[in-house]
């Protein structure tokens, strides 16, 4: 088990991670996901022992290795960009950490090949990296990390230089392959969309911090605060700021751009909620273009634009904010036509004057 | 952005004209020496003449054969080598440590190193002849070898750093996760990645070691007395030579010559101090 406990990492006079704790189990996949600058990098850096923490301190099987330099951990990474050895063989690439730990030939031919195989290398064992495409060179270094067979397995966004076929590809493979390893597979991404496809365990970040740990469906499900939603939202999450008073809530017309808004009835889940402001959110894809119950909330507003992407449609439309509507099917509306959009109360998310998610009962413990 | 469409070679006619009379204007001074070192001391004297009329290897036959002549080349080669393998040894740790690391002054002492130069060799020589003889260096191999490395190492760690600097830093960092030791890493991983840039630096060592004379020739009496002395000596002492000097010239041209035939292909990135 890989344990951090209030691991923080100051340069010079900038935080780059602050307060950091969190418990990742042996033979679990946990996706570190936030934007670029959030943390993700420095983040694995400290655990991997390429960094030191300025606070805090790592620990590996409830032993202690803040300061254990990176050779003696037992650590595999793969980048972003095609690391691998340009004068060696891709054969000799892989065999790479098992020649360092000096295994005998005969085990390390078996455990290339193997490997190899499934990451389906096979044919190009003798040649050299460079002279590989973009694909096959990152599936040689994850090759390599696979042969080490380490206890900690970290991915740094191993797919963002792919192209989008090889990318689906991997994905699905990826989890497939390290599943048998038993390893702490640790995975870094930008994309929500591949956290939830991933599954595993969820730490979405911001600006150096953790704002959530848990699995990933319920942290999906049960943002705990206003900023985590958004970090897994793609399209954009929707929100605007209302005022709850009694079973109605209001939006803050100010910032609105339509003044007649009607108000929107308060969903059952926050029956309990106190009066106040409160930040109001919604998935683009609940928003939708017909009704489909009696108790829909029914919104008015204008089309500024319309992406197309085949199956689906992004419109973004002026509703209590510009929001992003996610329609399944081509709706080819012109700008500035008048739409009507529907969603179900129990959709709504609510989030406090804190940013912290309003739920009357709380949902998720914090991790 | 699509390409204009190229003029013709019929609308410049002459245009081979302006390249062929450069070529031509650089290789003149080469194509004399030669044209001189085949003639005889008193038909290069006697006045103008484009080709040798008594074409004459004695010359050429007198140098390889004289240890008066010959050894200056050996004692040249002998420091010259001294001073590559010596500046390319001690420049790459150097170079690594300016590519990968961030400390306290470091940009001022890379820039520092440069500088070094920039101050003309002369200045130093009167503290290198007194230091060598104080020491019981002087007039050995190694006093123009070390003397050469003040202005070497310098240059050396500029190009290396900058073809490290060309090799992602994820490169090391991958190879200490999978448990190389630094010297391992070093000479297995990462030197082959930079060989091109380790031949073009050994090349700029080689040369501006082969081509220096002031230390060289204040440095050495006899022992290791470099080419670049024994011609200026020949001159002053047995009259006007003058087919020997060519040939003798001619003859210090060829391993430079040689050497860059090797480097050729990466000359231009060299020059820019590897950053291209």
């Amino acid at each position: 088990m890989l344990e951090l406990r209030s691991v923080g990492k100051r340069v010079g006079e900038e935080t780059h991670l602050a307060d950091i704790s969190l418990r990742l189990e042996p033979g679990s996949l946990n996706v570190l996901l936030g934007p670029t600058l959030s943390g993700k990098t420095s983040l694995m850096r400290l655990m991997a022992g390429l960094d030191k923490p300025t606070s805090g301190t790592v620990h590996m099987d409830g032993k202690d290795v803040t300061g254990v330099p990176v050779r003696k951990r037992d650590v595999a990474m793969v980048y972003q960009q095609f690391i691998n050895y340009p004068a060696l063989s891709v054969f000799e690439n892989i065999a790479s950490p098992l020649r360092i730990a000096g295994k005998p030939k005969a085990e390390i031919r078996a455990t290339v090949e193997r490997v190899a195989a499934l990451l389906k290398l096979t044919p190009y064992l003798d040649r050299q990296p460079l002279q590989l495409s973009g694909g096959q060179q990152q599936r040689t270094a994850l090759a390599r990390a696979l042969a080490k067979n380490a206890r900690l397995v970290l991915l740094d966004e191993p797919l963002a230089n792919l192209d989008y076929k090889l990318r689906e590809e991997l994905r699905a493979e990826l989890p497939k392959i390290f599943a048998e390893s038993g390893a702490i597979f640790v995975y870094a991404t930008a994309e929500p969309e591949e956290a939830l496809l991933l599954g595993g365990h969820t730490a979405t970040m911001k600006e150096g911090r953790v704002t959530q740990f848990g699995p990933t469906v319920d942290v999906y499900r049960r943002p705990n605060t206003l900023d985590t939603a958004r970090t897994l939202s793609d399209p954009p999450l929707n929100y605007a700021w209302v005022r709850k008073s009694g079973r109605r809530l209001l939006p803050e017309l100010a910032d609105a751009r339509q003044p007649d808004f009607d108000e929107i009835p308060l969903p059952e889940h926050y029956a309990g909620l106190g009066d106040g402001r409160y930040a109001l959110a919604i998935r683009p894809h609940h928003l939708r273009l017909h009704r489909e119950g009696p108790n829909d909330v029914e919104l008015t507003g204008s089309v500024v634009s319309t992406e197309i992407t085949g199956s689906e449609t992004f419109l973004h439309v002026d509703l209590i904010d510009r929001w992003i509507i996610l329609a399944p099917g081509i709706h080819d509306l012109e700008p500035k036509a008048m739409v009507s959009v529907y969603f179900s109360r129990q959709d709504i998310m609510l989030f406090g004057d804190d940013l912290k998610a309003a739920d009357t009962a709380p949902l998720f413990e914090g991790a | 952005m699509s390409a204009p469409a190229r003029p013709t070679a019929r609308r410049i006619p002459l245009k081979w004209l302006v390249p062929t009379l450069y070529i031509l204007f650089l290789m003149l001074p080469i194509y004399w020496l030669i044209n001189m070192s085949f003639k005889t001391t008193n038909e290069i004297l006697g006045g103008f003449s484009p080709y040798p009329k008594n074409f004459t290897v004695d010359s050429y036959v007198e140098i390889l054969t004289n240890p008066a002549w010959y050894m200056g080349y050996v004692n040249s080669m002998i420091y010259v080598v001294l001073n590559t393998v010596i500046s390319v040894t001690v420049a790459l740790p150097a170079a690594y440590a300016f590519s990968r690391y961030r400390f306290m002054g470091d940009k001022h002492l890379f820039f520092w190193l440069l500088t070094n130069r920039m101050a003309p060799p002369a200045v130093f020589v009167l503290p290198f002849v007194e230091l060598y003889s104080s020491m019981g260096l002087f007039d050995t191999y190694w006093a123009v070898a070390l003397a050469h490395c003040l202005f070497n190492i310098p240059l050396a760690v500029w190009i290396l750093e900058g073809f490290m600097s060309g090799v992602p830093k994820e490169i090391d960092e991958t190879a200490y996760i999978d448990g190389y030791s630094f010297p391992k890493f070093f000479v297995k991983i990462f030197m082959p990645l930079i060989a091109s840039g380790i031949g073009v630096t050994a090349f700029f060592c080689f040369m501006f070691s082969w081509v220096e004379m002031l230390l060289a020739k204040n440095l050495t009496t006899v022992a290791a007395k470099p080419i670049a002395a024994v011609m200026t000596r020949t001159a002053s002492t047995s009259g006007y030579e003058l087919g020997l000097l060519a040939a003798a010239g001619v003859l210090t041209i060829i391993p430079g010559a040689i050497v860059i035939y090797f480097v050729r292909n990466y000359i231009a990135k060299g020059f820019a101090l590897g950053r291209v």
